[in-house]
């Protein structure tokens, strides 16, 4: 821990630059779990307590499977940056599918799920924005963008 | 990296106890929906998951035990959770599964509940 920590200010003390993580993960199965991996060990550097880095995890990997199943990206893949700054973590994931209309999206309701017959999945962005401070989505055409930002 | 997923089914009483070994995503859930199915076929009603050692679950996989949780509805049995670490706690909380099925900090409290 102790030589996380101090990795970690020598991370945060760097240039802008520096505090940037990209990662590229192709759509294939379980891949949400190597960017939770990379979420967890920035939280961790940035001293997240770790409710707070278990919500960033859950909501990151909400917002893979979102875009593995719905985004039908040409190039099968997700962008992702995760940015230190002072006093929170930024998410950022990108992809180059069909986009989705966020209005379209209905809130989901747990007693209306439990009908017989109605379909029981669409979970993942209220979970992403019940987990997270901020959330943001930009859709079109050309692909998704969302933005999620935690708070310490 | 999970690449497995087990699930564990016994019988206590009337209770069954399903305790779950892995990340409980869309195979896991499938995984736990195929012995749940099983056990429903011999007349279940009372289910009891443990979950210690499944510390990461996503939204497809608690899908699956939404539509476990209907059934079990349906013939006015009941299904309660353990062992379950806070993030777990807690997205069952958002999805409101919390209305429907209690959380137990340990299987002892759980299966005590049955009695």
């Amino acid at each position: 821990m102790d030589y996380i920590t101090h990795r970690g200010q020598d991370f945060l003390m760097g240039t802008s630059s520096n505090k940037r993580i990209d990662l590229t993960i192709p759509i294939l199965q379980n891949m949400e779990l190597a960017a939770t991996r990379v979420a967890e060990a920035l939280a961790e550097v940035m001293l997240f307590d770790e409710v707070k880095r278990d919500e960033v995890s859950m909501a990151l990997l909400e917002a893979c499977i979102n875009s593995f199943e719905h985004s039908k990206s040409k190039d099968r893949k997700v962008y992702i940056t995760f940015t230190a700054e002072e006093d929170r973590l930024k998410i950022t994931l990108r992809d180059h599918g069909g986009g989705f209309q966020r209005g379209a999206v209905v809130e989901p309701k747990l007693e209306e799920k439990l009908k017989p017959g109605v379909r029981k999945r669409g979970w993942g962005l209220k979970l992403m924005e019940s987990l997270m401070d901020e959330v943001e989505i930009v859709s079109d055409k050309n692909g998704t963008t969302v933005t999620m930002i935690k708070k310490k | 990296m999970p690449d497995s997923f087990e699930v564990h089914v016994r019988q206590e009483g009337l209770v069954w106890v399903f305790e779950t070994h892995g990340y409980i995503n869309n195979l896991g859930g499938e995984a736990i929906a195929d012995e749940f199915h099983k056990t429903f076929e011999k007349g279940g009603k009372l289910y009891l998951f443990d979950l210690k050692d499944s510390k990461i679950i996503n939204s497809i996989g608690v899908s699956v035990i939404i539509e476990i949780l209907e059934k079990i509805l349906e013939r006015e049995g009941t299904l309660a959770f353990c062992n379950c670490v806070p993030i777990v706690k807690k997205t069952f909380t958002i999805m409101g599964l919390t209305q429907y099925a209690k959380i137990y900090d340990s299987c002892e409290d759980g299966l005590a509940q049955f009695v």
